[in-house]
């Protein structure tokens, strides 16, 4: 079983977390990443930076800039992604970015790169199902999860694409904009991933403005998979190279409600 | 020409892009899947009103009776004189009402999303021609206008700020990244992806996703079409050699289009090479290489990791590190010669024109004169250069007093 495949089942609902590579240094991610797999969490994100991040909110811009003006570069992602690797061998790694720094020097390269660090699964924000040639056969020739997002603008009739050629889990974006804003109505969830877990094959993670432990739980309730970024990210915006304690305190809490919220049920 | 690029060569350099929105290995539809739905729908819809004859007709009739086409051809004979080469003609889309050629497109934009039931419209601006265009039409048909514009571009293009304003729009400053065109593009994005359900984005350059850059230079090829029979009726000939400013490049390709299978025609593109080109400059093609953003591949300045860089230019129309996809194609099928210019190059051919021909051009279109100042001579005074002057200069007097050194 992959470690994304093992990541979902646990027989409990899995904390994805996000945060961006190198913010505030290349040197000072690790430390948060550890903070991520201390506090529980079950899939680790990490956001490759990039110039200009169109969906993200202020959180994660401001993190991208921070990275960059740091020094960050894509090698940095890798080596912090080979690192990890080492020190945990069992977590599932998973990049999350824009396709202009994941192309550029071709989908192939970038495959073998995801391949040689150890990552398992790949998040690409502006590559639809549209322009999948772009990166989705390279990965998936090199067994690395080409992670898809679906919103609440797919419909029935285009879900099946974006499904196609998916693997590890689908990211559902639960509100049509940016990351770290509002949260979407309980309610529109709870339908939207019903109406998706009808036909996907793969786990369904839930993210976009889920910030608490509250919210978390009740998004757990019904996927298999909450994902929660801006939050920590401000965690690090604010705590700097001290960041670790703080975001572990935060994951412990919103792991401890996401694994436990179909047992308040029963 | 070497054989391999005459078996390249297509039967028709008209009829791009392809249905999924590629001009060759360029354009493409690269967006959040949030968007992806929206996107199709508008290619459906622009299918369909591309086929409506009252959708052609309401344009034309804006096009005539609100923005005063067709504008004049015009020979410029001091300029002819001075340069001693090849006669100069201006297409006059300077003379436009809002005094550029954006109004174009969003009078066709605007048709639009007022034909797909959309009730709020949100545009980027970078010296804020475009926000003004777009500002002009939302008052003209009475819907809501956010315009985005870099927080450095608000600052140095006041008047402009204060046209949109008194126009109803809202401007909202964007403080993101060096807040210049391509910060106030990304938020523009970000606004779209939130408001999907009731918005209508209407993007100024033809670049964008697909089909965005189709249908801009469709609206924009009418500037083309009219050069073209004005030419024929005037002259009884084609121009031997077109030439115009490209920052996204909607000006030139509107120009361009309705002559590329003319085979007589050359056409010149002309980038802003800034402070020079191994300095700062905004030049995409002569200093960028293929790469994805804002929706479409195409040149971007960009560093070896993709990391998108600022572009330069006096002109703030010049001043996006990317061009409209199908610049690029032209440029890679070799159709289209694509040339630069300094920002002093530029300044001394506004200047050069203010002189000669009593025309204060915008310096967006003062790139294209300089690049005729140094084509017209090398020509023989039997031949023919067309250039699209595409704005008039206005609201550039306050940074060309200051380049200039002069206080106002």
């Amino acid at each position: 079983m992959s470690r994304l495949a093992a990541a979902f089942a646990k027989g409990r609902p899995a904390l994805v977390t996000f945060v961006t590579g190198g913010d505030p240094t290349p040197d000072a991610t690790a430390a948060v990443l550890d903070a991520l797999v201390e506090g529980g969490a079950d899939v680790i994100e990490l956001g490759m930076p990039f110039t200009d991040p169109m969906a993200d909110g202020p959180a994660i811009q401001l993190a991208n800039l921070r990275s960059l003006g740091a020094g960050t570069t894509t090698a940095a992602i890798f080596r912090i992604a080979t690192e990890f690797r080492a020190r945990h061998p069992q977590v599932p790694l998973v990049l999350m970015g824009y396709a202009n720094p994941m192309t550029i020097r071709g989908g192939d390269w970038f495959a073998a790169e995801c391949v040689k660090a150890g990552v398992d699964g790949v998040i690409c924000v502006d590559i639809p199902p549209e322009e999948d040639p772009e990166l989705g056969p390279a990965l998936r020739g090199a067994g690395v999860s080409l992670i898809r997002l679906a919103t609440p603008t797919t419909d029935a009739a285009r879900l099946p694409a974006v499904l196609d050629g998916s693997s590890g889990f689908l990211y559902y974006v639960s509100v049509a904009g940016i990351t770290g804003m509002q949260q979407a109505a309980q309610t529109s969830i709870d339908e939207a991933v019903a109406r998706i877990k009808a036909s996907a094959t793969i786990p369904v993670a839930v993210g976009f403005g889920v910030r608490t432990p509250e919210q978390a739980a009740a998004i757990a309730k019904v996927a298999d998979g909450v994902v929660v970024g801006s939050a920590l990210v401000d965690l690090v915006a604010k705590h700097g190279a001290n960041a670790a304690g703080p975001v572990k305190e935060l994951t412990a809490a919103l792991a401890a409600a996401v694994h436990s919220a179909r047992k308040e049920i029963a | 020409m070497s054989v391999e690029t005459i078996s390249q060569t297509p039967n028709s350099f008209r009829n791009q892009p392809d249905e999924r929105g590629h001009f060759g290995q360029f354009g493409g539809r690269y967006v959040a899947e949030t968007l992806m739905p929206l996107i199709l729908e508008l290619e459906r819809e622009y299918i369909a009103a591309k086929a409506d004859p009252a959708f052609k007709a309401e344009f034309d009739d804006l096009l005539e009776h609100y923005v005063g086409r067709p504008s004049p051809l015009y020979f410029a004979p001091r300029l002819t004189e001075e340069l001693g080469g090849a006669q100069v003609w201006f297409k006059r889309d300077e003379l436009n009402h809002t005094g550029a050629h954006k109004i174009n497109n969003c009078i066709g934009q605007i048709l639009l999303a007022m034909r797909m039931g959309k009730t709020r419209i949100i545009a980027e601006t970078g010296a804020g021609q475009h926000g003004v265009a777009t500002a002009t039409v939302c008052a003209r048909f009475g819907l809501p206008c956010v315009i985005f514009m870099g927080a450095t571009d608000v600052a140095r293009q006041a008047p402009n700020v204060f046209r949109m304003k008194l126009l109803g729009a809202e401007v909202v400053p964007v403080t993101a990244g060096a807040g210049t065109l391509k910060d106030a593009m990304n938020e523009a994005l970000r606004d779209w992806v939130a408001n999907v359900h009731n918005t209508f984005y209407i993007i100024g350059t033809a670049a964008g996703p697909h089909p965005y850059p189709e249908m801009v230079r469709d609206f924009q090829s009418v500037i083309g079409k009219e050069a073209r029979a004005q030419m024929l009726e005037r002259t009884g000939r084609l121009p031997d050699v077109l030439v115009a400013a490209i920052g996204g490049g909607s000006n030139a390709i509107g120009l361009f289009h309705p002559f590329l299978d003319d085979a007589s025609v050359k056409m010149l593109g002309v980038e802003a090479a800034g402070h020079g080109l191994d300095k700062e400059h905004a030049a995409s093609l002569a200093g960028g290489r293929p790469g994805i953003l804002h929706g479409n591949k195409t040149y971007l300045l960009q560093d070896e990791d993709g990391q998108i860089i600022e572009g330069h230019s006096i002109s703030a129309g010049l001043d996006y590190p990317g061009i409209g996809p199908e610049h690029s194609w032209l440029k890679e099928i070799g159709r289209v010669d694509y040339t630069s210019v300094t920002d002093k190059e530029a300044l001394d051919a506004f200047q050069l024109l203010c002189r000669t021909e009593g025309i204060i051009p915008a310096l967006e279109p003062a790139h294209a004169i300089a690049a005729v100042q140094k084509l017209a001579p090398t020509m023989g005074k039997d031949q023919i250069i067309l250039a699209n002057l595409c704005g008039r200069g206005d609201k550039d007097i306050f940074s060309v007093a200051e380049h200039l050194g002069v206080s106002l």
